[in-house]
């Protein structure tokens, strides 16, 4: 089997000392990330993004990864112990596990969140590990056209599946792209959409000035106006024998848990969907398929066992994309993406052929990373609920200066800073007005990449766009593109003659 | 909140407009042997923002969408003192890099947002004060070999430029 080589060298590269510790350390980062209210796995990932250029690659993004994974786990520790999720991905975990602490079962909730998690992780990336080599190997044929109609399908995700606003999404999707066409055109090489002549703009918008802006410094001030008032942690008895004997409970979540991993893995698949609608979707499931779904929201363990397994089982899902077709499954992948760049590595499927031992090295870390999440969850769960105590006022201006020194490092121009300031006040100020960001800072990654393969396209093709809908491999992923685009249009003619019949009856 | 669903489409679309005229500036048609020109990309893309912006604006105005029906303030004056101070406080605190330096800049950041927002004890202040910087000189400047701004402290730096690089 090649796969298993793979797979042997891969933990070879994991378990090189350096990116064993890396992997330690992010978990932690990342449990601690988590555990923060309001801030996530892509905060995270934003604003360290930087902080990795002192190690290689491989060692960058399996410490990222790390801390992916680790705010996975995290998200739960404030949803329990405060009733506020950690991470919007953490947002079903409430739904049973503040009820669970209520009633003085936060121990017991906080092992059946790290377990699930555990078991969601896990499952997926053994998954990963079958699918991705075959999707890679497939998708080395892929040229501009099916590039380009592969971006249209994630962008059509965000527009029938993302639930948000129609126009408000298209909207990010279009200024993430046009952002992205900042500083010297690729082709003539002429300067374009230079503002006011100033010299920072030749460079382009790094996307890191976007991703930090709107996840570091707009994600702050938004959590700032929305977690003003006092918030009641709940207490935890915690002691090995209680940990133990509810580690033993667990047996019972076995079904739930591998029905949330699957829900959340192929459902993280999809740009737009992710974490945190399947971690809701498996919660939903739990409830339908339980004996006893009255329970549910009142402290069920199976309502904490599904949405956190779904929700880790969607983070690696996520990543099947991004690492085979170059697509990211997430606005953390997409971050991951950029960086990806930036270390100098081309994404999309020649990964597999040209850089195994980044490819399986960062595969067999998510395997490492899941095993420390675990024990560094269940053995620190009291620093954790220390962590929720720190007033956000000591956090918030760490926070602040990290951003800026971070957006400051990769271009080492005050520009950026500056930009980054900007983008993250008016962010903000369209967050508050349900402007989805996620479609932003995905377009704004793969904007150079779609105009390069658009153009490419129709250059061969001497300006048709017939040459999208005629490949065999583009004219499907077009085709499904086109009705998510459509989709709502459908959904409102839908709700238009149901309406219509409702009157007439 | 209505009112400011209506600006933010306005304002958006003004954008949108500017976007498109700024990248006319390059041939947005198409040039012979190189395909699309420069400016074709973002032209068409913002010529789509504008159409989205003025769509948000419509539906905004025919009061369809949720925000232009909520009758809650946009902002309520507590939480907006809140973050006018703090976005005040960092561009005070940007704006103070060019001049007195990352190293000056920080610790005058704390000094404000943990004593005056936060009102956290002198020793809690003054310890993240000084850590902080220190710690960030340590990891940028040594570990990561990238210069962060140091306007009129420059000098200051040269006996620790000696010692460690």
């Amino acid at each position: 089997m090649d796969i298993i080589t793979h797979l042997l060298d891969g933990f070879v590269v994991a378990l090189q000392p350096m990116n064993l510790f890396l992997v330690i350390i992010g978990c932690a980062v990342g449990l601690f990330i988590g555990a923060m209210p309001g801030l996530g796995s892509v905060n995270g990932v934003a604003i360290l993004l930087p902080v990795t250029f002192i190690v290689p690659p491989t060692s960058a993004i399996i410490f990222l990864c790390a801390i992916y994974y680790g705010a996975m786990y995290g998200g739960a520790i404030s949803s329990i112990m405060l009733g506020i999720p950690g991470a919007s991905t953490a947002v079903a975990t409430t739904f049973d596990g503040r009820p669970m602490a209520v009633q003085g079962k936060a121990d017991k909730a906080l092992v059946a969140a790290a377990v699930a998690s555990f078991f969601g992780g896990t499952i997926s990336v053994i998954l990963f590990t079958a699918f991705a080599p075959p999707l890679a190997h497939v998708a080395l044929v892929f040229g501009s056209a099916e590039e380009f109609a592969l971006m249209m399908l994630a962008f059509g995700t965000f527009v029938g599946l993302g639930g948000d606003d129609i126009p408000k999404t298209i909207f990010s999707i279009l200024i993430g792209l046009v952002l992205s066409a900042v500083g010297l055109d690729i082709i003539s090489g002429a300067p374009r959409l230079i503002f006011g002549d100033i010299s920072g703009f030749y460079h382009g918008i790094n996307f890191l000035v976007l991703a930090i802006g709107i996840y570091g410094i707009g994600e702050i001030l938004w959590t700032i106006e929305s977690s003003r008032g006092e918030v009641q942690v709940s207490q935890a008895v915690v002691s090995v024998q209680r940990i133990l004997a509810a580690l033993k409970e667990m047996g019972k979540c076995i079904k739930t848990m591998i029905m949330g991993s699957l829900v959340g893995y192929f459902v993280g698949l999809l740009p737009a969907a992710g974490a945190t609608p399947g971690s809701i979707m498996a919660y939903g499931f739990a409830k339908t398929m339980s004996r006893n779904p009255k329970s549910f929201g009142e402290g069920n363990i199976q309502g904490v066992a599904a949405p956190e397994s779904a929700n880790n089982a969607a983070s690696t899902g996520s990543m099947l994309p991004m690492l085979t077709l170059g697509i990211p499954g997430s606005p953390t992948t997409a971050i991951l993406l950029g960086g990806m760049v930036i270390w100098g590595l081309e994404p999309g499927p020649r990964l597999f052929v040209d850089q195994t031992e980044f490819v399986w090295g960062l595969i067999a870390s998510l395997y490492v990373a899941n095993l420390f999440a675990l024990l560094l969850n269940v053995a620190f769960i009291p620093v954790f609920i220390w962590v929720l105590k720190l007033p956000f006022t000591i956090l918030a201006p760490v926070i602040f200066i990290l951003c800026v020194v971070g957006g400051y490092a990769p271009t080492q121009d005050m520009h950026d800073v500056w930009l980054m300031l900007i983008f993250g006040v008016v962010g903000y100020l369209m967050r508050k007005l349900d402007y989805p960001m996620a479609p932003m800072v995905l377009a704004i990654v793969l904007g150079p990449l779609a105009e390069s393969s658009l153009r490419q396209s129709l250059l061969l093709s001497g300006g048709s766009m017939m040459v999208f809908v005629e490949r065999p491999i583009s004219g499907p992923i077009i085709g499904v593109a086109m009705l998510l685009f459509l989709l709502p249009v459908f959904k409102a003619l839908k709700r238009r003659r149901d309406a219509g019949k409702a009157s007439e009856g | 909140m209505r009112r400011a669903e209506i600006m933010m489409a306005v304002v958006l679309a003004i954008f949108s407009a500017y976007l498109m005229w700024k990248s006319a500036e390059l041939p947005i048609g198409w040039v012979p042997d190189r395909g699309p020109g420069g400016g074709a990309f973002p032209f068409w893309l913002s010529a789509g923002m504008l159409l989205s912006s003025l769509w948000i604006l419509v539906r905004a105005l025919r009061g369809v969408t949720a925000q232009s029906q909520s009758t809650e303030p946009y902002f309520d004056s507590q939480s907006a003192v809140l973050v006018a101070l703090v976005v005040g406080a960092l561009t005070v605190m940007i704006a103070s890099m060019h001049w007195i330096g990352v190293y000056g800049a920080i610790p005058l950041f704390f000094v404000f947002y943990m004593k005056i927002i936060g009102r956290h004890s002198w020793l809690q202040t003054l310890s993240f004060a000084v850590i902080t910087p220190i710690v960030t000189f340590f990891f940028f400047e040594i570990l990561l070999n990238i210069t962060l701004p140091k306007g009129i402290t420059e000098p200051l730096f040269y006996p620790l430029y000696d010692i460690f690089l």
